[in-house]
Order: structure tokens, then sequence, then C-alpha cells
């Protein structure tokens, strides 16, 4: 006889648990739901930067035949936005427009051909007015608000000062500045932004399936847009083909689409082209950052200051919270006892940005490890021996109170440096080759909620009926980074069940239960504790059914998974029969698993936006990055990657190397070649040939190394896998080229062109060792 | 204008008025409901619509459905056999070569054009041979080590 044991999944290679959907077709996305009957959507976009509203005339593409709604901003005086302190965006423009691509009317026809005509028909009177492109023109002392409750165009000013960093720099043995710039960049996820919204006139009930990251934010602002209550709202988010943050707020798409259906009284697609998912934006927003670093002959940072400026677009979005997370960010990684911020959020009549994978920390980070490089450097130090001289030493607080109990750095740097050869191969490397090496680290879910309501942070519910099955409930977006798997995992380790006696329904209003999305890292961390706590309710209920069956203590029960049984010599109860004898108290069983943060990881109050940057579980991650650079094309070329990634405990770690490759490799486009570039406001690379990303041909093996600090907080142990890599390679890079060629890059996408002129300007200026771009 | 087309899709003789101007991918996706193959741009530059014709890797967003008389048109609900996944959808689920799983029609697609016609490509083969698709997720690691995989799966008498 075989024995029995509990299944067990946690660290295993497990594929993902909709994976079989997704390679054969049948996954369904947003734009895939095709009922006969639907209504085509379409969106009337600004073609001005900046713009008073005279009129929207829409009665000559009001007769065409076919068009069933037209909404204007008339239709519509409710503002939107992620942030409660921050709802200002209109859905559709009312009285002044200001970027290019604004949302102006939308229209709903029987069919695309005759929506698209009806655009065409739509006149449009304006007062135009000045345009700020670039947040310098913005902050002008002569500029205009392009929001009224906004002088000065400033939608955020962040100053903070802890310890005292002018007397850092008296001590320090090398002060060095650098001044950085960081281009704009985009998700661009594969899927194009989607929304189906049908309205039952006769109920008064709305159903919109979304491709978002937050259904529960579309919810809210489905609600307040179309002022109706939350009850007679259903939010459905089907498969999503990634979000990367541009989904981790309610974007227009959904809004309009619900404003189309209820006018028209029915069901309306409305699916944005690839030009207009750009335009919809969200992305990382050019940032602009002078930092000074303060320096001991060991390698001891004294003192830091750090001036950062974002171009935000033309609306709030995430904004606030972008700069605050830029600033507290610099902490948790190293030991910092002097630091100053100063952060500037400004409105510009672009597209708005938001919150882009890793969300606030990746420039800043750039330019961190990019100076700390520079200073080591400097002083002959190795950039690991660097790096180890300001270690944290967890648990620990920040000075800014964040709250740090795993810490798995050392162990990323030692992984790191073994596997690449760095010691035997570092200043070793044939003319133009090099190694660069750099850190980041990130959040596993912010601890304060940006709907603060005093709910536990994350509910999973699980049901068990008559047949066995055990069906878990979550709110918990699965966009593709496998949150479905991690859930469903989770449950089976705590049950010693198979896989596949679970099975996972998220994603739709009318039966999950509510979850605050898929953002910030969060899911693993707390809605996978949530499950672990469902999933121990639900056993003590079997565990209690089997010891009344067996006429045994509850204590003395043992639980195989597949069996129960009281003690070795019992033949016990399979799980069928438990669940039958179960099932005589209450009928079919749910239970309900619960988490909430700890309220020291809120962050502090040593200054306004403190809260930002707390977090239960940081991240780490230490990469070194190797290339080559061809001197004659200023081609650079990523020959290998190898990164360690402190995800405190993989419970799949398939999907966490996944996660970390995925993460790198978004880092190598922003840092090589991506970049949302405008001509007079207009988006000039919003297609996927101008907005270059990496191919399969550019693209460098990445080999992960996986580091597990295990938290004590975490779900068995385990915090992030899916931002905290992104921003270490971007100044590994640069680093690396810094190696091979002696030419500092302190301003992304490191393209041909710029490394070529450098290489040029060098010749000319007939200088061995000279500076870089910038 | 419409016209009368005879051709074979998913294995299935069809005969069907289709107009002048319909994109092969709108007819594949809004007229036959056959949704698993993807819009993921505005014309050419992802490779999410990649389907089979004649067993050659084709863009189905640049194609008119006009184009397909007397053709064989393969799309990612014909792979598998029995209710199996083919070689090519084991290597993407076992290796994780799919996260968000919107590219990955084209992907398999593309992958299973590559394995019809050279059933041992080289890294090298391969980085060619999905060289206009793009995917953002997976930073491509784990799609060449999938492709591989459906490679050995193939030696093993799958097919692709």
């Amino acid at each position: 006889m075989n024995e029995i044991a509990p299944a067990h999944n946690i660290g295993g290679y497990v594929p993902m648990v909709d994976g079989p959907e997704k390679v054969s077709g049948r996954a369904k996305y947003t734009a895939d739901f095709i009922v006969p009957g639907m209504l085509a959507g379409r969106i009337f976009r600004s073609p001005y930067s900046h713009a008073e509203i005279l009129e929207v005339d829409v009665s000559d593409a009001a007769k065409l035949p076919g068009v069933k709604a037209i909404v204007t901003g008339a239709d519509c005086d409710k503002a939107f936005g992620v942030l409660p302190v921050a709802r200002t965006e209109h859905v559709l423009a009312r009285d002044r427009v200001r970027y290019r691509g604004e949302p102006i009317a939308a229209i709903a026809a029987l069919d695309d051909a005759t929506a698209k005509e009806a655009l065409r028909r739509i006149k449009l009177k304006v007062r135009e007015l000045p345009a700020y492109h670039t947040a310098r023109q913005a902050m002008a002392p002569d500029a205009i608000a392009l929001h009224d409750h906004r002088p000065h165009n400033l939608e955020r000013d962040v100053l903070f000062e802890l310890g005292d960093v002018e007397a850092a720099f008296a001590a320090a043995d090398l002060v060095r500045e650098g001044a950085y710039n960081c281009a704009e960049v985009c998700q661009n996820q594969m899927e194009m932004h989607a929304a189906i919204a049908d309205y039952d006139a006769v109920r008064d009930r709305m159903t919109v399936h979304a491709s978002t990251q937050v259904p529960y934010y579309v919810h809210l602002m489905l609600a307040q847009i179309l002022d109706m209550d939350m009850s007679r709202i259903r939010v459905i988010k089907p498969h999503v083909g990634g979000g990367f943050g541009c989904r981790t707020e309610t974007l227009n798409v959904e809004l309009i689409a619900a404003l189309l259906a209820r006018k028209a009284g029915g069901c309306v697609r409305l699916v944005v082209n690839r030009e207009e998912t750009f335009i919809t934006h969200r992305g990382r927003p050019e940032t602009d950052i002078r930092l000074k670093i303060g320096m001991r002959k060991d390698g001891r940072i004294t003192g830091v200051e750090c001036d950062c400026i974002q171009r935000g677009g033309a609306h709030s979005g995430y904004g606030i919270v972008t700069i605050l997370y830029a600033g507290s960010m610099l902490y948790a990684i190293y030991a910092l006892d002097n630091v100053k911020y100063v952060g500037k959020r400004v409105l510009t009549n672009t597209p708005p940005c938001g919150a882009f994978r890793g969300h606030g920390t990746v420039d800043i980070r750039f330019a961190f490890e990019s100076l700390l490089d520079d200073t080591a450097r400097a002083l002959g130090l190795d950039p690991f021996a660097v790096r180890r001289a300001n270690l944290l030493q967890a648990p620990t607080f920040t000075q800014n109170d964040l709250m740090v109990n795993s810490y798995g750095l050392p162990e990323c740097l030692d992984w790191v440096e073994r596997e690449s050869g760095w010691t035997a191969r570092k200043g070793k490397l044939p003319r133009g080759k090099g190694l660069g090496m750099a850190c980041s680290h990130y959040i596993s879910g912010a601890s304060k909620p940006v709907n603060w309501t005093g709910e536990p942070h994350a509910t999973v519910k699980l049901k068990l009926d008559f047949d066995g099955s055990i069906v878990l409930l979550t709110g918990a977006a699965e966009i593709g980074q496998g949150s479905s798997t991690v859930l469903v995992q989770s449950v089976a380790e705590v049950l010693g069940l198979d896989l596949s006696r679970i099975r996972i329904v998220s994603g739709d209003s009318e039966v999950v239960p509510k979850d605050n999305g898929s953002y910030s890292s969060r899911v693993t961390f707390m809605v996978g504790n949530a499950a672990i706590e469902a999933a121990q309710n639900l056993k003590a209920i079997l565990i209690a059914a089997a010891a009344r069956k067996l006429e045994a203590k509850p204590d003395e029960i043992e639980c195989l998974g597949e069996l129960y049984r009281a003690g070795a010599q019992d033949k016990g109860l399979t799980f069928n029969e438990v669940v039958t004898e179960a099932l005589k108290d209450t009928g079919t069983i749910t239970v309900t698993g619960n988490y909430s943060t700890l309220p020291q990881s809120h962050g502090g109050k040593k200054y306004r936006g403190a809260a930002i940057g707390g977090t239960m579980g940081y991240s780490y991650s230490a990469q070194v990055v190797e290339v080559t650079v061809d001197e004659e094309t200023g081609v650079v070329t990523v020959d290998k990657v190898w990164v360690a990634h402190d995800c405190g405990r993989a419970l799949n770690r398939l999907t966490v190397e996944g996660q970390v490759q995925g993460s790198v490799w978004m880092g190598m486009g922003q840092a090589m070649s991506e970049e949302a570039a405008y001509h007079d406001g207009l988006m000039v690379t919003a297609n996927m040939l101008d907005y270059r990303v990496p191919t399969i041909q550019d693209s460098p093996p990445i080999e992960v190394g996986i580091v597990e600090s295990i938290d004590p907080h975490g779900p068995f142990g385990a915090k992030e896998a899916g931002e905290g890599s992104l921003a270490a390679f971007l100044p590994a890079l640069t680093n690396a080229i810094a190696d091979a060629t002696g030419l500092r890059f302190n301003d992304l996408p490191v393209t041909p062109d710029r490394v070529f002129a450098a290489i040029e300007k060098r010749a000319r200026d007939g200088k061995a060792n000279g500076g870089g771009n910038s | 204008m419409a016209r009368i087309l005879q051709f074979t899709l998913n294995g299935r003789a069809r005969t069907e008025a289709v107009p002048d101007n319909l994109l092969l991918l709108d007819y594949l996706r809004e007229v036959v409901g056959l949704t698993g193959t993807k819009t993921g741009c505005d014309g050419g530059e992802c490779g999410a619509c990649t389907v089979l014709f004649d067993d050659k890797p084709l863009l189905s967003c640049l194609t008119l459905a006009a184009s397909i008389e007397g053709r064989r048109i393969d799309t990612i609900e014909s792979l598998g056999r029995d209710g199996h996944l083919s070689a090519v959808q084991r290597g993407f689920h076992e290796k994780l070569g799919s996260q968000c799983g919107y590219c990955t029609p084209g992907y398999i697609m593309a992958s299973a054009g590559l394995l019809r016609r050279n059933t041992n490509p080289s890294e090298a083969d391969i980085r060619e041979a999905l060289g206009s698709n793009i995917c953002r997720c997976t930073g491509y690691v784990k799609i060449i080590e999938a492709v591989k995989h459906a490679a050995s799966l193939c030696a093993a008498g799958l097919t692709p």
C-alpha cells in the first residue's frame, strides 16, 4: 500500500492554472466578447494640446443613420480620479481640453464604419490656449494654470530633510553630484484598452467588462460617473492582456463605454486602437533628477540630497503618490541617516502619466545607483564593496519609519557576484566589453490602501460543496502575473490537496469578494495571506467533522490531504467522506479568510505623505549586466544578465523566474530604446515600431537566482517578485557601459545615436576619459 | 463588393461570401468568431494576429480575406489532437512561455510554422522565426525555452 501523504506544491515549478486556456485560444479578453447586436463605440479626441472649448456640435453626426448615441462633456459633470484627493478629470472634456488626444465626445453606432463616419461629422470650435509640453515650460512664472486649483501647475511639491545633510556632506571624504534625465515611457501592454458596457434599462443595471487591474476601483468610478447606486453595477474582469500599471486606475475607456451604453439603452463595445492606447497613457513620467551623495573613504554614505521633477501630464492620476514614492523609497535599501528630498509633480499639456511597474522608484534608483558607482570609482572602491558598506540590519525601521523585517540583499549581492564571475573578470574584459552592477527594491503592497474604508486589506472566500470541489472566490485581478495560480497553490498547500481539487473564480463583482486589485505588488502578500487563513478555517471545519465521525478529538486527527485519520493505525476517512460529514451541520460550507497589514507598517508622520512607501515586506534585487559596445556604430549589446531577487520565499519558482526576467527586460527597454516622444504635444511614437520595444533578437539570456529571506509576515514567508528587479537594470547597464567605454550616460534611453555622439565627442575632444552626454 | 471564396479553415472546407475590403483578422474574429487570434496593434507591428497560411506564418491583420481563395488557413483553435495540447501549446504552458497570454496565439502559430518546416531548430532559428512578434511579459527567455521544449516533444512524436 502506498503511503498517503499531503500534497505539496510550494516552492515547485508550477505551470499556471489558467495556462491551458491561454495556449489554446480559449482565454477570452474583453474585446473577444462579441455579442450579436452590440453597438460599436468610437471616441472623438482633441486635436489641440490646450484649448477652451467653445462648442461641440454633434448635430450632423446625430443625423447619420445607424448612430444610436452620442455623448459629450455635457452628459456628465462628475469628475473621476484614482486618488480621493485628486478627482478632477472629466470623462469627456468640459470647457477645456488639456492634451492632444483627450476625449471630447463619443459615438455608439450599429457598426464601426458608421461610428467612424459620425466622428468625421463632429464640429469642434475652440479658443487655443498656450500649451506647455515640458515641466520647465509649465512651471514658468507667466504660465497659466491647467487647473484653476493648481497654481503654477504644481500638482504636488514634496520637501523633507531628515538628519543634517549639510553636516553629512562636510563629514564626507568625497561629495559628488549628477544630473539625470529619464524619458517618459509607456507600458505598451499587448492588449489594447477595451470595455463592453451593457445597460439593462428595465432594471436600471449596468454590467461592464473591462480590461483592468482594479475592478473595484472601476466599480467605484462607474457609480460616481453614472450617478448610480453601486448595487446596480456589475464589473467583470475577464482575461487581461498585461497591465504593468497602466490599468491600476479607472480609465476613460470603461467610463465612456458605460455612458454610451446607458444613453443607447444597450450594449456597447469600445475597443480603442494602439495609438489611442498609447495616448490613454498612464506611463512613467519624464523625470529630471539632480542627486548629490557624500561618501567616506570606506564607502559609507554620509548624506543624500535629491531633487526630482516629474512631467505628470494633464491630469492628477496617481501623480501625488508617484512623487512621494520617489522620495520615500530612497530609503529601505541602504542605511541612510541624512537625506533631503525635494520633489515636484508638474501638470503639463501631455497625456496623463500613471503608476508604471516599479511605481515612482525606477528613475530615482537609476540616478542613485549611477552616482553610487561614480563615487565608488572616484574613491577606488569596488561597486560591491560600496553596497556592502551601507547594508541595513533587519529587522529595523528606516529613518522615515519604514518597517523592514526581512532583507536578502546581502545574499543577492553574493549570488550575482559569484555567478557572473565578477571578481575574476571585472576590469579584464577585452576592449568594448564591460560589466556593471546595481541594486533595487520594491514594496509588497502599499500598507495603506488608496481608498481607506477600514475593511481588511484582502478577503478570500472558499466554498466547499457536496461534490468535494473547493471554489476559491477572490477579487484579485489575474492579469498574467500568476495571481490565480499562487492563490490556488496557497489553499492547496494548507489543505494538503492537489491543485486540481481547487477551482478559482476571480474578477466578477457579482460573485467574488471585493479586492483592491493588482497593483503595488500586493496580491501574493495580502491576498495570499487571506487565502491561507481561509484554507486554515476550512481545514478546522473538516478536522472537526472527521473527529466527530471517527469519535476522536480534533487534535488527534491527522490531515493527509485526501485522507483524514485518527492515528497511524486508523483506516481513516477519504476527503469526500469528511466533506459529507461536514455538510451535515450547515449544508454548503463557505469560509472566509482576511488579511490586514500591521499599523507599524503604515509609514510615519515625519513629513506630509510619509505613509507612502510603507509596506509589510520589501523585495530586493541585485544585478550584473555584461555589455559589448561597438564603438564604430554606437550599438550596445547586452550579452547577459545575472539577477538575484529576494522574494522572501518562492511560492512558485517558475512564475518567480518569469516575473523577474520580465521585469529585467522591461527595464532594458526603458534603458536602451523606449521613449514616448512628442511633437507639439502629439505623441509621435504611439505605435509599436516607433515606440521601440526590444525584440527577441535584441534580448539577452537572463539568469535568475532566487534568494529566500523568509519574511516573518509573508505567506509561507513570501514577498513580491514582479517589480523589484526592474529598476536595477537601468543603472547596471549604464555602469557596464561606463566600464566598457569610460563614458557615463545619465540620460535615458541610451540609444546608439547617443552613444555614437559621445564617442565622437570624446574623439574630438582628444581626451582618453572624458565625460558622457551630460 | 463581396466575392464567393472557397478555402479550408482549421481543416474544414468553407464556401463563403466575403467583402473585398475585409481583413482576414476581422473575418476570423468578427465573422467566424475565432477570437483566439488577437489584434495587438494598428497593423503589422506586433505579430499577435499570426495565423498559418499553407503552413507559413502570416499576419492576418495585413491580409485581405479575399486572398485566401483555395488556401489552407490554420488558427490557434486548430492545434491539439483529441482535446490534448499540441507540442507547441505544451511547451508554452509548461515552460511559462505565456504570461498574460495575449501574444501567445501569435507566438504559438509562428512557432508551429517553424517546427512544421524545421523539427530541430537552433536557438538562432527560433529567434529569427519569432523576430517579428512582440511579447511584453516574458523577456523572451522562457519563450525560447518553450519552443525548445516543444521541439523535444515533437521528437518524441507529438505534432507541433
